[in-house]
């Protein structure tokens, strides 16, 4: 029983990081039909962000060091978004509705920030210190749930608030979605369309910045931190289909338990075959993964 | 196909063709062993790239699934060897990991023939399983990327994984003799370079002749609008498999001669990145044309090779760079430069012909690209 619910609990805290990665994936393919290959790069980009911060509040007197994760956050937020805006204006925005192609493309782009990160930081791992107050954790009889993973459960919702409260509860939002739904009709009732899809990349870059935030406190990073993540990640995107919140977060928790579940009743190896093979014969009765956008659209 | 033969040998490019080949057949003199075998690896891959080409180039399926197939056929390959080396003995692998006998799937690799067809028909196969179950429910474009992408992640794992039967992360390796000779006998480096070098051509000539067919055009016209050929009745998934299998087998057979020049396989191998970087040899060299395919395998290797021992830094800026160039503005690769030259004398010189629009390039895959440019681009 106990056993269980450690498993359980595990399985949801794996399901949120790749949730909080494939949410970013989500916006950018489903708004502007771009696969973001670099995506994992930015989730670099945010882990070392951390890394930094930390650095720099090395240096503050002893009691604000604890602080410095709060501060961490926004900053690996901001940093992730101001570069993903710089590369949607020098490259992205060359490349929409030319989705193949932008997954090449991106990809050559996130080699050099990897190869980047290396001449800046060093080719090894680093490690974070977490803050004291994210040692340890809850015990509830045999089962401990660490405070690093309740932590990272309890960002992941607040980050999904926010988006939630973005996309269908603002103004931005409303027109992000128009842009979704018919490109043209929205522009021709006088939505900047590129000023949307800017923003789109920005936020999506941005929220791997936490996703990289959120991996930074689970173990050592490098410059291909992110990559362990991204195949993962996309799963998520094709098993929940595109267009809807709620598809994500389903298709994070379905990859992300059966992964964990599988994992532990077989080995590892045989755990991510059997869950692909999953992934598989569920597209076979649902091609557009699990939530999809009607369209009348052909082609 | 009459014609196509016909056409191919009337053709201007053919001259250019037999001085290619001429070239690579006559390469063992003038090229030292080190080199002459670094060549025969490039020539493998050239083999790898002209199955994507069909497979991403013509049919306009993006396949970031073949480094798993050039990993199964270079197993295939390397099992055989791996036997051969033994003395009878188990692998030295697996008695490390405590096996006491042979698995059973190790045995019909002691004979030589009968590893070389698994090495082309287990690609294929595996091949045939993914495209039934993705083109019949309709999964393209980018869907079907990534879910190959997936086959990549899962197979390294499982090899990695399976230590006891694939070698784990060191792979297969120590091989000593083929037939009774010694690998690292020059003299039969030099036999592999040639077989490589002809098999090559062969593959060439076989996909040169497709490309020519009807079959071909109906890849093309999957690649241009896969809807409109289902309205008019052909139905695009068998065909989509074919290519499918058809690529994966060559995967499969660069995967076997690969082994023989270079001595190792491992899972890193057939990871994901040497899957996408497969995909950019026929994205620098044009995709869509065949030649583009295995000028850009022997190329960008080369210049990987000299790069990276100079700076090893400077090449993965460069091999990034190089990548986004070309996808995002030559998306033709090198081949459609001598067209891009062309257009911009006609310019220069002041005859404003509509170039792009009316000539679509001399290559059959050209003018289809361009279409597709037009479609999504502007």
């Amino acid at each position: 029983m106990e056993s269980t619910i450690q498993l359980l609990f595990n399985g949801i805290s794996t399901s949120s990081i790749l949730l909080l990665i494939a949410l970013g994936l989500a916006i950018t393919f489903g708004l502007m039909n771009v696969i973001n290959m670099a995506h994992g790069e930015f989730i670099m980009i945010g882990a070392y962000s951390v890394y930094v911060t930390q650095h720099a509040f090395s240096l503050l007197p002893g009691a604000w060091f604890d602080a410095y994760f709060l501060v961490a956050l926004p900053v690996a937020f901001i940093v992730a978004a101001l570069i993903g805006l710089l590369l949607e204006w020098l490259l992205i925005r060359f490349l929409y509705g030319r989705p193949l192609d932008s997954l090449l493309a991106t990809w050559g782009v996130g080699m050099i920030l990897q190869q980047l990160a290396r001449t800046i930081f060093g080719a090894p791992n680093v490690a974070v210190t977490s803050p004291a107050w994210l040692n340890g954790g809850l015990q509830f009889g045999m089962v401990v749930l660490p405070y690093k993973r309740l932590f990272i459960l309890g960002m992941v919702a607040v980050v999904l608030l926010l988006m939630y409260l973005y996309i269908y509860r603002s103004a931005a939002g409303r027109r992000m979605r128009a842009v979704m739904q018919n490109r043209e009709m929205a522009g021709c009732l006088g939505i900047s369309t590129r000023r949307v899809d800017a923003a789109t990349f920005a936020i999506g870059s941005g929220i791997a910045g936490v996703a990289g935030c959120a991996v930074a406190l689970l173990g050592p990073i490098g410059p291909s931190t992110g990559t362990y993540y991204i195949v993962d990640a996309f799963m998520v995107v094709v098993l929940g289909g595109l267009g809807k919140l709620i598809g994500t977060v389903a298709g994070a928790f379905g990859i992300g338990v059966t992964n964990t579940l599988f994992e532990s009743w077989t080995s590892a190896s045989i755990g991510k075959v059997v869950v692909f093979a999953a992934i598989v014969a569920f597209l076979q009765w649902r091609p557009k993964g699990l939530v999809a956008m009607r369209t009348r659209s052909l082609d | 196909m009459r014609t196509a033969t016909a056409r191919f040998l009337q053709s201007k490019s053919t001259v250019g063709y037999l001085l290619l080949a001429a070239a690579l057949l006559s390469a063992p003199l003038f090229v030292s062993d080190f080199r002459l075998n670094l060549l025969a690896k490039f020539l493998s891959f050239a083999i790898l790239a002209i199955g994507l080409d069909l497979i991403w180039g013509y049919t306009g399926i993006l396949s970031l699934g073949q480094g798993v197939f050039f990993g199964l056929g270079a197993y295939c390959m390397a099992m055989h060897l791996k036997l051969g080396s033994t003395d009878g003995k188990l692998p030295d692998f697996m008695s490390w990991s405590g096996l006491s006998e042979l698995p059973w799937f190790w045995q019909p690799f002691h004979s030589f023939p009968l590893a070389v067809l698994l090495g082309l028909l287990l690609p294929a196969a595996l091949a045939v399983i993914l495209g039934y179950v993705t083109f019949r429910s309709r999964i393209r474009g980018v869907y079907f990327s990534i879910l190959t992408q997936a086959l990549v992640l899962i197979t390294v794992t499982l090899f990695v994984g399976q230590q006891a039967y694939t070698g784990g992360t060191n792979g297969v390796t120590g091989f000593r003799h083929i037939f009774g000779y010694s690998l690292s006998d020059p003299d039969v480096q030099l036999v592999l370079y040639l077989i490589t070098a002809v098999v090559l051509i062969i593959v060439f000539l076989f996909a040169k002749w497709l490309v020519g067919t009807r079959f071909a055009r109906a890849l093309q016209a999957i690649r241009d609008g896969e809807n409109r050929l289902r309205f008019i009745g052909y139905n695009p998934d068998t065909y989509k498999m074919v290519v499918f299998a058809l690529s994966a087998a060559l995967a499969g057979l660069a995967g076997m001669l690969f082994v023989l020049h270079v001595g190792i396989i491992s899972p890193s191998m057939m990871g994901i990145v040497p899957s996408i970087e497969m995909v950019l040899w026929v994205a620098i060299g044009g995709r869509g044309t065949l030649i583009g395919a295995v000028l850009g395998a022997i190329l960008i290797n080369a210049a990987k090779t000299g790069f990276s021992e100079a700076y090893p830094d400077g090449w993965l800026y460069f091999m990034g760079a190089l990548f986004v160039i070309v996808v995002v503005f030559l998306p033709g690769g090198m081949m459609s430069l001598k067209d891009k030259a062309a257009a911009l004398l006609r310019l220069r010189t002041g005859r404003k012909a509509k170039v792009d629009t009316a000539k679509g390039g001399g290559h059959i895959g050209t003018s289809g690209m361009d279409s597709i440019l037009r479609k999504t681009n502007r």
